[in-house]
């Protein structure tokens, strides 16, 4: 008998867990609070960014500063829209943390590699590109792998980073390859180097990058998708994302976002950073 | 979250048969050689002790990413080519058998020394006092730690999402990734963690009391 | 050779033992509250209280079978939605207390059943009452066998610290991996600093149980 009123007690405190977070899931609390306005009043924007890939976000060992292509755009977009002294703020996110994060009002805005995608579309809301990134893949040289076609055959295994949209878009141009999803890019280069996979695909910008530091490994048969990076916002801040994109327009037209593609691609040896200028 | 359950049954359905699947063979092969373990560091032999030891102090105090990151990227440079479920697996059943040797070890001592004694003085080999005197009360102490590292276990299968082992924790960052609805997602996961975590609690609490 | 080298450069092993302090302040804090917590937890479950004792005992169940990552990742983004929004830090060391006191809460209550019971009839005849039974009596005997048990938990505590890094606690492990995403070929020699510096902490513990064992035997 008395287990039984356990068995019932533990269901019914799981269902009322259940409604409580499910509720907590689907409410968006901050959507109601203009973004913009509040941030003009603090003078602050608060980033949310990657602090764990080279090039876009890092986080400098020496003086814990997130340094990157995205930071610099975010800085430049902050003072854009607060004047001069308008302050930008970075919090490090990860794939897993960015959503609720900004659910939560702990950040204002993703720019965190993230590229648009109409699933995702559904969850926030995404200014336009600010980067137009394009897949490809990392190989051994001489390798017998020339392109992502090559790919396409049972026993293929193609690596890739959880939470990047190239994952799923292998499932696209290459079907018949199993795809391995790693923490960060670090690991799955080095699950490359111990050969559990064929071939590293992730966006070009970041396996050049790669290829810098690791001179036996190549890109090999250049971009095959377009990966446009786009900021989020959460849904209903409308007037914030508009003011985005025309901060964006802005710093794209005055030459500061060449001048920042020439400052942090124009060492990437291979990557044909001059096409992406605006 | 029901929508998460709804759409995404099949992948969270491998992921819990990954999980339960190197939890079983983790769990099986752990409580054999901890057990093993836990005899070395008794016996009388001092070598032997001393194997025991530094099994136990190696693997339990180094974390278990890094023994199954040594699988998954380091053997497969020098040795074979192992895949991401067997070197969770086999990093698992490391770690987690240092930790029930340290649990059972300290459950034979707690049995009376006496015991041991008697059993050798009526003409008992060690190895047989041990598995008919001393193991079976020592492993009724243990019941309760030990359920606790079952349990562990259970949740440091986790570890296969580091190395692309298709578990459950693995399906749901891939979900979440898909769908950025992380929190739904997650809660999901916990709801089916909670399935195979709950029943292995019950049973040992049924187990200990029966014992009692 | 010049990738571990270049990877054990001053500035990121100064990095790293940055990170290093925040685990050891985040498991000291975890460690001391949950033995509290989990102290009086179990005798609670042991005592079979009314009810009381029940609801204690589910609660212990379910915590304690739900993965830590999730908790930490529940109490940092959960508890804003009830309007307590914690820092980081302390969002870690909440999730990592509410998960340890419960994984101590199940020592202690087993480690109190594994005593003697006639001890409690020897208690309870002597004049004391039961708790005062509990108290001086049972509980101390019942540490000297828990010891292997607890530090045991405590050693999985420390190392269950770096599960943090998926809210971006910036301790041991967060900080290695910022360390390879400079250069991702330190990856092997971060992996390596990690075992041993681990190992160091965890292997103190474990040096600090076997002196209690062996002073309390």
């Amino acid at each position: 008998m008395r287990k039984r009123w356990r068995f019932i007690g533990l269901l019914s405190a799981l269902a009322l867990l259940l409604i409580t977070m499910t509720s907590c899931g689907t409410k968006t609390a901050l959507s109601d609070q203009d973004v913009l306005q509040n941030d003009i009043k603090n003078n602050t924007i608060t980033w949310g960014v990657k602090a764990d890939t080279k090039l876009f976000g890092l986080m400098n060992v020496k003086n814990s500063q997130v340094q990157g292509f995205e930071i610099d755009l975010a800085k430049a977009m902050t003072k854009e829209i607060l004047g001069k002294n308008g302050k930008a703020v970075f919090v490090p996110v990860t794939s897993q943390t960015r959503v609720p994060l900004l659910r939560n009002g702990n950040i204002d805005a993703i720019m965190a590699t993230m590229t648009i995608n109409p699933e995702r579309a559904k969850q926030v809301d995404f200014t336009r590109s600010y980067f137009d990134a394009g897949q490809a893949i990392l190989v051994k040289k001489g390798s017998p792998i020339h392109s992502v076609k090559d790919l396409n055959k049972k026993g293929a295994v193609v690596l890739g980073v959880t939470g990047s949209n190239s994952v799923q878009n292998i499932g696209k141009f290459a079907p018949k390859a199993r795809v391995l999803q790693l923490s960060d890019y670090a690991q799955a280069l080095t699950a490359l180097k111990s050969k559990q996979g064929d071939a590293l695909t992730t966006d070009n910008g970041i396996l050049y990058g790669m290829s810098v530091e690791n001179p036996g490994y190549v890109v090999v048969g250049g971009a095959f998708t377009n990966e446009p990076y786009g900021i989020a916002v959460n849904k209903g801040q409308t007037k914030f994302k508009n003011r985005l994109n025309k901060a964006l327009t802005k710093v794209e037209k005055d030459g500061t976002y060449n001048k920042l593609l020439d400052k942090w691609f124009g060492h990437v040896k291979g990557f044909n950073y001059e096409e992406m200028k605006r | 979250m029901i929508h998460i359950f709804a759409t995404q049954w099949q992948s969270l359905l491998y992921g819990l048969g990954q999980t339960l699947l190197c939890s079983i063979i983790a769990l099986f092969f752990s409580l054999i050689i901890g057990s093993l373990f836990a005899i070395f560091e008794i016996m009388p032999n001092k070598l032997m002790r001393i194997i025991g030891r530094v099994y136990v102090e190696i693997f339990r105090n180094i974390p278990l990413l890094v023994i199954t990151m040594f699988f998954f990227v380091v053997l497969p440079l020098y040795v074979t080519k192992i895949n991401g479920f067997t070197a969770g697996t086999i990093g698992l059943t490391i770690y987690t058998s240092a930790f029930i040797a340290e649990t059972v070890r300290s459950g034979i001592q707690s049995v009376d020394e006496g015991q041991m004694e008697g059993a050798l003085s009526n003409g008992l080999s060690f190895w047989q006092s041990m598995r008919f005197i001393v193991l079976p009360q020592a492993f009724k102490i243990v019941i309760p730690p030990l359920g606790n590292q079952f349990i562990n276990l259970v949740k440091n299968s986790s570890v296969l999402a580091f190395v692309a082992g298709f578990d459950l924790m693995y399906q749901g960052n891939m979900i979440a990734n898909d769908t950025l609805q992380t929190m739904p997602t997650f809660f999901a996961v916990g709801i089916l963690y909670l399935i195979i975590t709950m029943p292995l609690s019950y049973y040992m609490r049924h187990l200990e009391k029966k014992l009692a | 050779m010049q990738n571990f080298i270049d990877a054990y450069s001053w500035l990121n092993i100064r990095y790293l033992l940055q990170g290093l302090w925040v685990t050891v302040e985040v498991s000291v804090a975890s460690i001391i509250l949950s033995y509290i917590i989990g102290t009086v937890l179990g005798v609670i479950r042991y005592a079979q209280i009314k009810y009381f004792s029940a609801i204690v005992g589910f609660v212990i169940d379910l915590i304690r079978n739900l993965p830590l990552l999730l908790i930490i990742f529940f109490t940092y983004f959960g508890l804003p939605n009830l309007g307590f929004k914690p820092a980081i830090i302390e969002a870690a060391i909440l999730a990592m207390t509410v998960f340890e006191s419960m994984m101590i809460a199940e020592i202690v209550r087993s480690g109190i059943i594994a005593v003697d019971s006639g001890q409690m009839e020897g208690a309870l005849s002597n004049g004391l009452t039961y708790w005062q039974g509990l108290r001086i009596i049972l509980l101390p005997q019942a540490m000297k066998n828990m010891i292997p048990a607890l530090v045991s938990q405590f050693i999985s505590l420390v190392k269950d610290t770096s599960l943090a890094t998926i809210i971006v606690l910036p301790e041991m492990m967060y900080h290695a991996q910022i360390i390879y995403g400079q250069n991702s070929n330190y990856i092997i020699p971060m992996f390596i600093a990690l075992a041993v510096l681990y190992f160091v902490v965890c292997y103190a513990l474990s040096l600090l149980s076997r002196y209690f064992e062996h002073r309390l035997a």
